[in-house]
């Protein structure tokens, strides 16, 4: 089984959010990036298929250079081979297209992406790069088993989830609950010094449309303060006169 | 022509439903055009004129009973090119933001979800949504012919617009390889509310002590009709489900009302929860950092004041019918 993991290089999430140049940039400045936390479940789950089922498991980001450490940190983890395409993360659809290429290049079986990025909550890329491969597709994914080629996912729905037969290619979107939260992989030193030899391979990007683009930010208007309520009574009185919530 | 699909359960509309309806007519105004809906295996699609559909295509196949994304993604992008759509609406359910990106990739078409009011300007098309898990927001502009946009529950609200809809059955045309991914069982974990659909949620966190002691945040939404949540270490300790954890990497949650018993109030948990409308916070530590983020809140502790509030609701409710 070959297994691709689709990284997003993303502000850890207590990062301060601001913005530069007239609103229009992330301000990255004094930020610690790490792995998006729904792409981490998806590699968690990936090395566990290489440990039980002999998978091989690349990892890949579209970034520019400074997402390298994070690519670093995902094979001191236990991926084989990392891939980046060296561009500019433009929009969901442009990245979309630059996986496709690596998808179709590779033949991968399976493809795991984060359900979403914690910094743009674009929730696009899995969808999309299934669609433009061909692939079968099930998004907030908590559950995959493979048995041959008999393939069974679970997803989250309002209120449940869901279980499904599918089959390769696939891609899913991963998300809290793939994995126990105990099982998340913190690299250590052995994994460190091995993932300075392995291979991380720099594509170039292929010719794509960028369909959206971000023209400005905006922080939310400062939050008035807390109002106390000395008693339940006066919390219900507000709820119902002042909030209008009950 | 604005398209919106209106997504329905068990034949019956879900709010979120009407809330999309009201906004594509908010645009279609804009764009001096019209709304059609499209609704899959629903009664009563009459009711979608009441928020402004001039137009209503009605699918009905047994083959679409199961959600799926793909042939649901099909079913609107061939709605939206029969309509000529410029527009397409969709809310921001699971099941929508599952078939959103095989919707936008069908069109050929820019999409932005997490979208929170009316375009800021049509041309060039620029639509205002949330990112930064709640923390920001970003105008973006969308350069395509076609533009598909997500619309965040409870941003826009419900818009009653009396227009006199028409019906129209709708064959879309399906192949198997719509149905290369099969539902084999669905697993619903709660008969009551669920969180992405409910006007109230009710939350617990560490300051609860344990799973023995949820009976009270369960009374006290039930007096709500709220659905229950939970803190990040609440479902990863195994007190409460996966499926109610609220927070970035959780369930997001824009419910009207959200109250916070025992949740200090982590910068990860805000940022799920951020979208709600009115927040109180229950909690006996004055310093909890929810108290930055809350609307409401009483000091104290929750083993008191949650019996209390729930025994006075129940009263207040009594009379307030």
């Amino acid at each position: 089984m070959k297994i691709l993991v689709c990284i997003s290089h993303v502000p850890d999430t207590t990062s301060k959010i601001n913005f530069t140049e007239e609103d229009t940039r992330f301000d990255t400045n004094g930020v610690q990036f790490v792995i998006n936390p729904n792409d981490e479940y998806g590699l968690t789950r990936a090395i566990w298929f290489k440990e039980k089922q002999g998978a091989t498991v690349h990892v890949v980001n579209v970034g520019g250079q400074e997402t390298e450490p994070t690519l670093r940190k995902a094979l001191a983890i236990g991926a084989d081979e990392a891939i980046r395409v060296n561009t500019t993360p433009s929009d969901s659809f442009y990245v979309a297209n630059q996986l496709a290429a690596v998808v179709k290049e590779e033949n991968y079986d399976l493809i795991f992406a984060g359900r979403e990025s914690i910094d743009y909550n674009g929730g696009s890329v899995p969808g999309m790069l299934a669609k433009l491969t061909g692939s079968n597709f099930v998004n907030t994914c908590i559950g995959i088993e493979v048995e041959g080629d008999k393939v069974t996912a679970t997803r989250e729905i309002d209120g449940g989830k869901e279980t499904l037969s599918t089959s390769f290619p696939l891609v899913l979107g991963a998300q809290k609950g793939l994995v126990q939260e105990a099982d998340l992989k913190i690299p250590n030193m052995r994994g460190i010094m091995q993932a300075r030899t392995k291979p991380l391979h720099v594509k170039d990007a292929v010719d794509a449309p960028q369909l959206t683009q971000i023209v400005k930010f905006e922080k939310p208007a400062p939050k008035g303060a807390v109002k106390l309520a000395g008693s339940v009574d006066e919390l219900i009185d507000l709820l119902h006169n002042e909030a209008k919530v009950i | 022509m604005v398209l919106v699909y209106t997504e329905s359960e068990n034949g019956k509309f879900k709010k979120t439903a009407f809330e999309a309806v009201s906004y594509a007519k908010g645009i279609a105004d804009k764009l001096g055009t019209q709304v059609t809906a499209v609704a899959i295996n629903s009664n009563d699609v009459s009711s979608l004129g009441k928020y402004g559909a001039s137009k209503v295509l009605q699918v009905s196949n047994e083959q679409l009973n199961n959600f799926n994304a793909v042939a649901y993604a099909d079913v609107v992008s061939q709605a939206a090119k029969k309509e000529n759509a410029q527009v397409v609406i969709i809310s921001s359910s699971a099941n929508e933001k599952y078939m959103a990106p095989l919707l936008a990739v069908n069109l050929e078409a820019g999409y932005v979800g997490n979208v929170i009011s009316l375009p800021e300007s049509t041309e060039p098309f620029q639509v205002k949504s949330t990112v930064f898990s709640n923390k920001a927001f970003a105008v973006t502009q969308i350069d395509t012919p076609v533009k598909l946009i997500g619309l965040s529950k409870n941003a826009y609200g419900l818009h009653e617009n009396e227009t006199a809809a028409t019906t129209e059955s709708f064959s879309p045309q399906l192949s198997q390889d719509d149905f290369n991914t099969k539902v084999i069982s669905v697993d619903l974990s709660t008969d009551k509310v669920t969180i992405a659909d409910a006007d109230i949620v009710v939350s617990g966190g560490r300051g609860l002590k344990g799973p023995e002691n949820w009976g009270m945040i369960e009374e006290l939404a039930e007096v709500l009709g709220a659905a229950t949540a939970c803190s990040k270490p609440v479902s990863d300790m195994g007190w409460r489900p996966h499926s109610e954890h609220v927070g970035q990497t959780g369930k997001p949650v824009a419910s009207n009302l959200y109250i916070a018993i025992g949740i200090s109030g982590a910068i990860q948990h805000l940022a799920g929860v951020n979208a709600s409308k009115v927040k109180v916070v229950i909690n006996n530590d004055p310093e909890a950092p929810f108290f930055k983020a809350a609307d409401y809140g009483i000091v104290g502790d929750a083993f008191e004041v949650v019996p209390k509030l729930t025994e006075k609701l129940k009263a207040f409710k009594a009379q307030n019918v």
